[in-house]
């Protein structure tokens, strides 16, 4: 099951075009950087994939088919603010759960201890949220994930600790990943193919 | 002399608990950094390391809350909460962090001139708008309109059209694509060439490489290694501080091999070194006190095991 975004337009209203005609393609277990200058649309492209934003033009599609709107969407979207994507007023169980109940395994494997669980967002740091905010994205209905500068904010370490983590998720369920990022040497480590938007 | 000299800076937070109970949370201790005229010092760590803190403990817009004891000294003189305020803005510049110290009132191009001492501030501007590659079009724009990118570059603008001495850059690069990311990376080398001096603080340890002479590493509210440069290199061997080699080791361009745990959070930080529960070379004596800064090697380090 590929995910296809053919011939996507966007723009505000009926101001100018951000973006016209971008098409993507990403095969199940395939992990694709997605780079480009700041202001150029990679995070409405994104917004698009994972159903947030409708295109004005061009469609999004899951194995040939639309992807349904109702339930959990296939393609999931990890922000790169981990501390604007959760509620301020849940404690990390509940935001945990927000969008079923992960299992164990995968928070083992991004390394959130139980502890955690009973804390306030304010009480933990970025990369201990981030990986909250990955743990919420992998639900078993996923099947592309994609991570918008997801570890840009985060010192080496948490970003190989996490990236380990989650390269061996998608490994496991055939899952693809699209990266974007300005770290040209992230993306070369992680991406078999990279994609420049213009 | 130094311009900017931080000596065993701590600063804690005195927060409400339950009730009307309150403690105090150590967030920085015993921290040293001097800042050299003519040089960029790249501070780089984990956030939540204190690296934002440090700057705005010099600024001093510390939250009323902070209790900050140890000295700043700028020019050889101490700051004090007046001179410091009459210094912000002025000779020294902050670039903030988030893009939200922006105005969200004004026009970003009236925001950009209204940090311009001396001579025309539209020239100016418009001058360093172009040089960060962002169109005309951009000064008339409310802060809401621009992306992430942009936003930053107008920030950048603000504090690069000042005649401040010291810029202190708090994460200036994420969000900057590679071509701007280097005109502001030499905007700043420029800057300590001539004179002045810049304190980069990032966790980007790729671009503090691209122009700082030093570098200091912080972790868990203090800094653990003071090195040259030079010594961010090959497999981390010339680096002195556990911590650093880890830190080193762990980027995409080297073995992307992280090191499990992370950094003890400021209410329950360990005994002795900060370090040592993460550290294959600790013994007991590491968990006793915390190590001191010593030299080794025409750097500092914080660490009994070095060499």
């Amino acid at each position: 099951m590929r995910l296809e975004a053919k011939n996507i337009g966007f723009r505000y209203g009926n101001g100018p075009w951000l973006f016209q005609h971008t098409n993507l393609t990403v095969e199940p277990g395939e992990i694709v950087g997605l780079t480009g200058p700041s202001g150029r649309g990679k995070t409405t492209f994104c917004r698009i994939l994972s159903g947030y934003e409708k295109p004005p033009e061009g469609k999004v599609t899951i194995g040939g088919l639309p992807i349904i709107s109702k339930g959990m969407h296939p393609v999931q979207l990890v922000f790169q603010h981990p501390e604007k994507a959760v509620n301020p007023r849940w404690k990390m169980g509940k935001v945990l759960n927000e969008g079923g109940r992960p299992d164990l395994e995968l928070l083992d494997l991004l390394g959130i201890e139980q502890e955690w669980l009973t804390r306030w967002p304010g009480e933990l740091s970025g990369g201990e949220l981030q990986r909250f905010c990955v743990a919420r994205a992998l639900g078993a209905g996923t099947r592309f994930l994609i991570a918008d500068e997801m570890t840009t904010m985060l010192d080496a370490i948490t970003q190989a600790q996490i990236w380990h983590a989650v390269i061996e998720i998608a490994r496991k369920r055939e899952m693809g990943i699209i990266v974007v990022s300005h770290e040209a040497k992230l993306v070369e480590r992680l991406c078999h193919r990279v994609i420049e938007l213009h | 002399m130094p311009i900017l000299e931080v000596e065993n800076l701590s600063i804690s937070f005195n927060q409400y608990t339950a009730g009307l109970k309150r403690k105090n949370i150590q967030v920085i201790s015993s921290l040293h950094v001097t800042l050299e005229a003519g040089e960029i010092l790249a501070v780089v760590g984990a956030s939540g390391s204190g690296k934002s803190l440090l700057a705005h403990a010099i600024l001093g817009i510390l939250p009323d809350n902070a209790l900050v004891s140890g000295t700043i000294k700028y020019n050889g003189e101490l700051l004090t909460p007046s001179t410091q305020a009459s210094l912000r803005g002025k000779e020294i510049a902050l670039i903030p962090q988030s893009t939200n110290y922006l105005d969200p009132l004004m026009r970003v191009g009236n925001q950009v001139r209204t940090s311009v001492q001396t001579g025309d501030a539209t020239l100016a501007q418009r001058a360093v708008f172009k040089r960060l590659h962002l169109q005309q079009t951009v000064e008339k724009m409310y802060p809401f309109q621009l992306s992430g990118g942009m936003a930053r570059r107008a920030l950048l603008s603000t504090a690069i059209v000042s005649d401040a001495k010291v810029i202190i850059a708090d994460e200036p690069t994420p969000g900057l694509d590679p071509v701007v990311m280097k005109e502001a990376l030499n905007n700043f080398r420029e800057f300590a060439d001539n004179g002045c001096a810049v304190m980069l603080i990032t966790h980007d340890i790729e671009s503090a490489l691209m122009i700082a002479d030093k570098i200091a590493v912080f972790y868990a509210g203090t800094t653990v290694e003071l090195a040259p440069v030079e010594d961010f290199t090959g497999n981390g061997e010339a680096l002195r501080h556990p911590y650093s080699k880890a830190l080193w080791r762990a980027l995409p361009q080297n073995d992307f091999t992280p090191i499990p745990g992370s950094q003890p959070h400021p209410s329950d930080l360990p005994t002795g070194c900060l370090f040592a529960p993460r550290c294959t070379m600790a013994t007991s004596a590491c968990s006793e006190e915390q190590p001191d800064m010593r030299n080794i090697r025409n750097g500092m380090v914080r660490c009994m095991h070095a060499t």
